[in-house]
């Protein structure tokens, strides 16, 4: 029909949203990316300027220690995330249907759950009077409660619980894809089990794995929840020093810095995954 | 033959992983004891405290505030633009579409610290309306997500036949497809809706002083100590949203054969 009218109907319907997404999502970020090229005066308000100051402060050792250590965690959830969600993915996998389908939800349902809560029930657990250190010190495990809370192995374990059902479902659709038939072929050929892994099954599941890490390490690199509640002075993330920088300091044009930094490293992550989870692109990143 | 016992193992022990946590916490808040995690018996009375709560009350009454208004806008903005994707060709689509993917994967911090610099700027008071108008902003991705994913199953014919009969644009819409794609909206709604009152870290930025919903009610009282009422409040969210998002879940499965759900995971 006529082009006059299509164009008429696609300012409708998508005008709205995107008018909304420009001011209330991209100029905010813009505004951000411009705050940390300026200048923090005395009483905490910004004066506009054009200085990398603020990034090379960022890449002070305080600050980039925190930034790698944020990248690490992340990295390290990752990486659990991933040698736990093969197996449970495959596991899955060879149930029949109508187990596969329960199964999935059972393992989804957690991701509908409210972080704050999933984390609260970390500490109800890991905490000195927890329920882990009780049961440990009634068995006569222990003289003294561990500590649990406030350690790296906390947050990392709050990671991963939080994130880990995003793991699961990309890589258990990469596995509900593959041609089985090669697998089989494989065998036969005599392939042992780490070959057909390596030569058959890995080359064909990639992309699932690639979507899966990025699902996991994105979230979990702009934690703020989790190592806030679980972790204390020495497990600061980036997020955390953010918030604080906003806050507390009111250094907004720093706070932007550290923002811009952190949103680098996502960009990052994604340009990985379309580099290498590029070829499975009908992966479903949602 | 490549999965074996073990993988099995694995899979019930992150499932125990999964809940286990989940299941001590909605114990506890039964349990007869204010300080001890040793068993003290059952107890309702932690419930009983939390709706006595007039600062619990609040936070409920802010949340429903917050979240209604900015579902049924999200829902709308969401749905409209779906549409427009799916049924149009026009040029800087492609960059449409990655504006949309970008609020569901950057972390929530960084939405939140940049709505709060634009409401600081824009002399925005926070408040209710500052959250609710970040609420939309997240939400309008996932409404338009999961309508998409319902669009995918659209017969194209329906709409030319509508066409040909002359029916126009607005009309092939209201009478054609919003009919058919009513349980996807409502599904999109409720995910949106589940979204928003769950939501924490973009509402801490942009709330203020005043106005606290109920996630934001929780985080205080863990910052001030853990209490068995927090564990009451929890249970209760847990109830309420996993409520939403099953009923989500149905109208999403109404119809569609395809087995895989186009429902996203809560966030990426």
């Amino acid at each position: 029909m006529s082009v006059e009218r299509d164009r008429k109907a696609v300012a409708l319907a998508v005008g709205p949203a995107l008018l909304y997404l420009l001011l209330f999502f991209l100029a905010p970020l813009a505004l951000i990316v411009v705050y940390s090229l300026a200048v923090n005066d005395p009483r905490g308000d910004v004066e506009l300027a054009l200085t990398l100051e603020n990034y090379r402060r960022a890449l002070d050792p305080v600050y980039l220690a925190v930034l790698a250590r944020s990248v690490g965690y992340a990295a390290l959830t990752t990486a659990i995330s991933l040698l736990l969600g093969y197996p449970v993915a495959s596991a899955v996998r060879a149930m029949d249907r109508r187990r596969q389908a329960a199964m999935l939800a059972l393992l989804i349902i957690p991701s509908w759950m409210n972080l704050l809560v999933k984390n609260y029930a970390w500490i109800v657990l890991l905490r000195r009077e927890g329920v882990i250190n009780t049961l440990l010190q009634a068995a006569g495990l222990i003289d003294a409660p561990l500590p649990l809370l406030f350690t790296p192995w906390a947050v990392v374990i709050g990671l991963v619980h939080t994130y880990l059902p995003f793991m699961v479902l990309p890589v258990y659709a990469a596995l509900e894809r593959m041609d089985w038939r090669l697998v089989e072929a494989a065998r036969d050929l005599g392939a042992n089990r780490w070959q057909t892994f390596r030569r058959v099954i890995l080359p064909q599941i990639r992309g699932g794995l690639v979507v899966g890490c990025v699902l996991v390490f994105i979230p979990s690199l702009g934690a703020f929840v989790t190592p806030d509640l679980l972790g204390g002075a020495e497990t600061l993330m980036v997020a955390t020093v953010v918030e604080n920088q906003v806050l507390q300091v009111r250094d907004w044009p720093f706070a932007s810095a550290l923002a811009i930094a952190l949103m680098a490293l996502v960009i990052g992550a994604l340009l990985l995954y379309r580099r290498f989870g590029g070829e499975a692109g009908q992966e479903r990143v949602l | 033959m490549t999965t074996g016992r073990a993988s099995r193992v694995v899979l019930w022990l992150v499932v125990a992983f999964l809940y286990a946590p989940i299941a001590v916490l909605v114990l506890y808040s039964f349990n007869d004891s204010r300080f001890s995690a040793a068993w003290q018996g059952f107890t309702l009375r932690w419930y009983a405290r939390l709706f006595q709560s007039p600062e619990t009350a609040a936070a409920l009454v802010n949340t429903l505030i917050v979240s209604i208004p900015s579902t049924l806008v999200a829902t709308v903005l969401g749905t409209l633009l779906a549409v427009g994707l799916h049924f149009y060709r026009f040029p800087g689509r492609g960059m449409v579409e990655l504006l949309l993917f970008l609020p569901v994967v950057l972390p929530d911090i960084l939405m939140g610290v940049s709505l709060l610099a634009f409401y600081v700027a824009a002399h925005i008071p926070l408040g209710r309306l500052s959250i609710i108008l970040a609420h939309i902003s997240f939400q309008v991705s996932f409404v338009a997500l999961v309508v998409r994913g319902r669009l995918q199953e659209f017969p194209p014919a329906l709409l030319e036949a509508a066409r040909d009969l002359g029916a126009d644009q607005v009309r092939a819409f209201r009478h054609v497809v919003l009919p058919l794609l009513k349980p996807g909206i409502l599904a999109g709604a409720l995910i949106a809706f589940a979204l928003s009152v769950d939501d924490f870290v973009i509402t801490y930025f942009t709330a203020g002083a005043g106005a606290s919903t109920l996630p934001i009610r929780i985080y205080s009282m863990v910052r001030r100590g853990v209490t068995p009422d927090i564990n009451a409040l929890s249970t209760l969210m847990l109830v309420f949203t996993l409520l939403l998002v099953a009923l989500a879940l149905r109208l999403q499965r109404a119809g569609a054969e395809r087995k895989d759900s186009v429902v996203p995971t809560r966030e990426p």
